[in-house]
């Protein structure tokens, strides 16, 4: 029988920071029984981003850096370059990744960095207090698209995944969601695929971790897992986009 | 008009729409990001623009083209953001483009923490990004005055073709005070320089590049003669119990009003305390510290920093009489504590 | 005359709304006023508080304090950090519903009061910080009645009148708590 509640190898166990119901703390345990699986803690270098993750080093047992707002995919390439037999991953919000952080993470999948990338989209800046992300829906309203996002005022919400998959250097490029035990048992299967990805030499790999943040978006944990189930999934849909070891 | 109670940060958005800014460039970051906020909600009631850019670099970027457009442009920051701004803010210097930055500042250095603290003062007075350049830097102290600098620097910024950057600790963003709040400006500058199209007129050109070295000196020269301009003209300060002050006090932002309170009780205590607040950070009031040195035994500065402006305070007094600092990070320190520490230092330098 | 109001206790208590409120009934008394929120660290959780700063005719200098002359404690872990700061002969008042020792202090004006009971009776448990603000200007007198009663309605704009209603009542509750006790 699985003992459901025993902190992983690869978590301190120290109690989260992150608001009640929030996906972060889901998605961080998910990434340190991957680690745990493969037996890679020991190995392994994670980046923390800008943003409500900010405090990753706190909760992941293994070596931690802190990057600057959307430059962990470029802290990366610097680690690896250096450590080539060791595991690197980026953990990254959409505001970190996709804003301010896009000519990181497009020059790393482009150069096939050899590393793994774990990208949370909840559609808002989550630690600043729910300002506009790119990944913001349309018509969702935010502190900074009051009115609700506007296709010609604010543009349209950015696919990541859909985005990075034909990159040659992309070796595997996943979504998944956290909003059902089912989705998350697949999203844990399509993080390990990207650790083993980055284990085989194969290229850069991505998966887009579809998460909530109930306390910017004024739902309840509850409400939140419905509301990524009836607005996030339709327009960021569900899949495996790369992956170029056909497994 | 009525008085309005307002927090800071929204005094200083509805301060630039009544100066007649239609345009904000910005990327979130706390404790700055009310002011975007507050502007995502009023610029589009007054046919305005708010934009959220992809990052600091592209939102300066936003502002040199909103700004070589003609417009009244603004951008803000904090922290880490101003100092991605600001290769783009040397290009606005350079090129000569009036726009308002405003640093609603938190403590560093690196990612640092959202406490209050003044220890921007170098970055933006001292030429945060590359060459030789300045900005005019105002420090409002309470809430009717960052609604009262944000009409005051976009004009300052017309008049001298130049950017303005206003600095406020973040707590005073936060706070609330009740703000008369202004007239609309209609007064306006031409701009024959504008990039808007050569529509009966020979075409403008927007540029820093100079690669011939008589030609790079040339502007050195002329950028630097009108800050010698701005220099004689726009020095600014608050004198506070100065005439006799025998222990000249400087301070500056919101900390300086905790400073002025803590003034009053150490004269009440017999010492010949004043105080100096320059309003204007860049260009230095040095000219309001060389005054009191008829009565002054003894300057210190208080700033929320390991002690920046301190420098500028020496430069002024040129070592006629001690310079003594005090300074704290991530917490403007209470009437009480200032009070402390100016006692300490006028019974060393035997003014108690 | 400067007047500085410490308000404090759980983020989630409504702390901050006594401090605003108390700071728009100066506002339109014509006095001057500055509302300082805690603010920092403590994001999320944890606690609140706030400094009011009423002056008459001064301008206002220091918004900040170490030593408030009052001081609204509505938990134990404020009263615990605040109560040794208040200046002398000031006016302390406690919400014995969430601190369960007696102060210390003997040369303040203490008075107590049980907020969240209070609140539960009147059907209103999320208005306890409006009884802390009927009972404390009902007490001291700090700014008008009247003003604060009028700017509920501007301060609450936009929201349903059952709230406005809600709020009003508690405030009252307050009032008539300090008339008869205090
Ligand atoms: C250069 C810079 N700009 C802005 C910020 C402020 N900031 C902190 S977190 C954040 C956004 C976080 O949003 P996201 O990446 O979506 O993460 P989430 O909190 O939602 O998990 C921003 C803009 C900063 N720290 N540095
Ligand atoms: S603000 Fe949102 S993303 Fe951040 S911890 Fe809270 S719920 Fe999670
Ligand atoms: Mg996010």
């Amino acid at each position: 029988m699985k003992t459901v509640f025993k902190v992983p190898q690869s978590l301190t166990g120290k109690e989260w920071h992150y608001c009640p119901g929030c996906g972060h703390g889901i998605i961080h345990r998910l990434i340190a029984e991957c680690m745990d699986e493969l037996d890679v803690r020991e190995k392994t270098v994670g980046i923390c981003p800008v943003g409500c993750g900010v405090l990753a080093y706190e909760y992941f047992n293994c070596d931690m850096l802190e990057a600057a707002h959307g430059r962990a995919p470029a802290v990366g390439t610097g680690l690896k370059r250096v450590l080539k037999d060791r595991v690197i991953f980026t953990y990254q919000g959409d505001g970190d990744l996709a804003s301010i952080g896009m000519a990181e993470i497009v020059h790393a999948a482009s150069r096939g960095e050899k590393i793994s990338v774990f990208f949370i989209n909840n559609t808002v800046y989550g630690m600043t207090g729910g300002q506009m992300a790119p990944t913001t829906l349309l018509g969702q309203v935010t502190t900074t698209s009051p009115y609700g996002r506007d296709k010609d005022r604010e543009g349209y919400p950015i696919r990541i995944a859909e985005m990075l998959a034909p990159f040659e250097g992309a070796a595997y490029v996943a979504r998944v969601a956290i909003n059902t035990p089912a989705n998350a048992a697949r999203a844990k299967r399509a993080i390990k695929k990207a650790f083993e990805t980055q284990l085989n030499g194969a290229g850069f790999s991505l998966v887009e971790i579809l998460s909530t943040c109930p306390t910017n978006w004024g739902l309840s944990p509850v409400e939140a897992m419905q509301w990524l189930a009836d607005n996030m999934i339709p327009y960021y849909p569900l899949g495996v986009y790369k992956d170029k070891e056909g497994r | 008009m009525a008085r309005v109670l307002m927090k800071g940060n929204e005094a200083l958005g509805e301060g630039a729409v009544i100066a007649g800014c239609r345009y904000f460039f910005g990327y979130p970051i706390t404790p700055q990001s009310e002011v975007a906020e507050y502007l995502a909600r009023r610029l589009p009631q007054v046919d305005g623009v708010f934009l959220q850019a992809e990052s600091e670099v592209a939102a300066i970027n936003m502002v040199y083209g909103g700004s070589a457009a003609g417009a009244r442009v603004m951008t803000g920051s904090s922290g880490p953001g101003l100092s991605l701004k600001q290769e783009g803010i040397s290009f606005i210097a350079e090129a000569e483009l009036p726009c308002v930055i405003a640093n609603i500042s938190r403590g560093g250095p690196g990612l640092g923490g959202i406490q209050p603290a003044q220890s921007d003062y170098f970055q933006s007075c001292k030429g945060g990004g590359h060459g030789d350049y300045r900005l005019i830097v105002l420090a409002p102290s309470s809430v009717q005055e960052m609604m009262d600098f944000a009409l005051l620097a976009f004009d300052l910024a017309d008049r001298y073709r130049t950017p303005v950057l206003i600095m406020s600790e973040g707590m005073l963003g936060q706070m609330m005070e009740p703000v008369q709040v202004r007239e609309p400006v209609t007064e306006r500058y031409e701009k024959p320089w504008a990039t808007t199209g050569c529509i009966n007129r020979e075409p403008n050109i927007v540029n820093t590049l100079h690669l011939l070295p008589t030609e790079l000196e040339d502007r050195n020269q002329h950028l630097f003669s009108k800050y010698a301009r701005i220099a004689a003209e726009e020095k600014r300060a608050e004198m506070v119990m100065t005439e006799d002050a025998e222990l000249v006090v400087v301070a500056y932002g919101l900390l300086s009003r905790v400073v002025k309170k803590a003034i009053t009780e150490v004269r009440a205590r017999g010492v010949k305390a004043g105080l100096i607040r320059p309003l204007t950070l860049w260009p230095f009031p040095d000219t309001h510290i060389q005054k009191c040195l008829d009565t002054a035994k003894l300057f210190l500065t208080i700033e929320i920093s390991m002690g920046q402006m301190v420098e500028d305070v020496k430069l002024a007094v040129n070592g006629r009489v001690p310079v003594e600092f005090y300074g704290r990070i991530g917490v403007i320190p209470s009437p009480q504590e200032i009070e402390r520490a100016i006692m300490a230092v006028a019974e060393r330098g035997g003014l108690a | 005359m400067e007047k500085q109001i410490l308000v404090a206790g759980f983020g989630g208590q409504g702390v901050l709304s006594i401090g605003l409120f108390l700071t728009y009934a100066a506002m339109s008394e014509g006095r001057n006023v500055s509302y300082v929120p805690s603010y920092g660290a403590e994001m999320r959780g944890g606690t609140a508080n706030c400094i009011v700063t009423i002056a008459d005719d001064e301008e206002i200098s220091s918004p900040l304090t170490e030593t408030p002359r009052d001081a609204l404690i509505l938990n134990r872990p404020s009263l615990d950090r605040f109560e040794e700061r208040i200046q002398p002969g000031g006016v302390l008042i406690i919400n014995t519903s969430l601190v369960d020792r007696e102060p210390q202090r003997e040369d303040l004006q203490i008075r107590q009061l049980p907020l969240n009971e209070m609140a539960d009776k009147i059907g209103a448990p999320r208005s306890a910080n409006m009884i802390m603000l009927g009972a404390y200007i009902a007490f001291t007198g700090i700014v008008d009645m009247t003003a604060v009663l009028d700017g509920f309605e501007d301060i609450f704009k936009g929201r349903k009148s059952a709230t406005i209603e809600r709020n009003r009542k508690a405030f009252l509750t307050g009032v008539e708590y300090a008339r008869n006790n205090w």
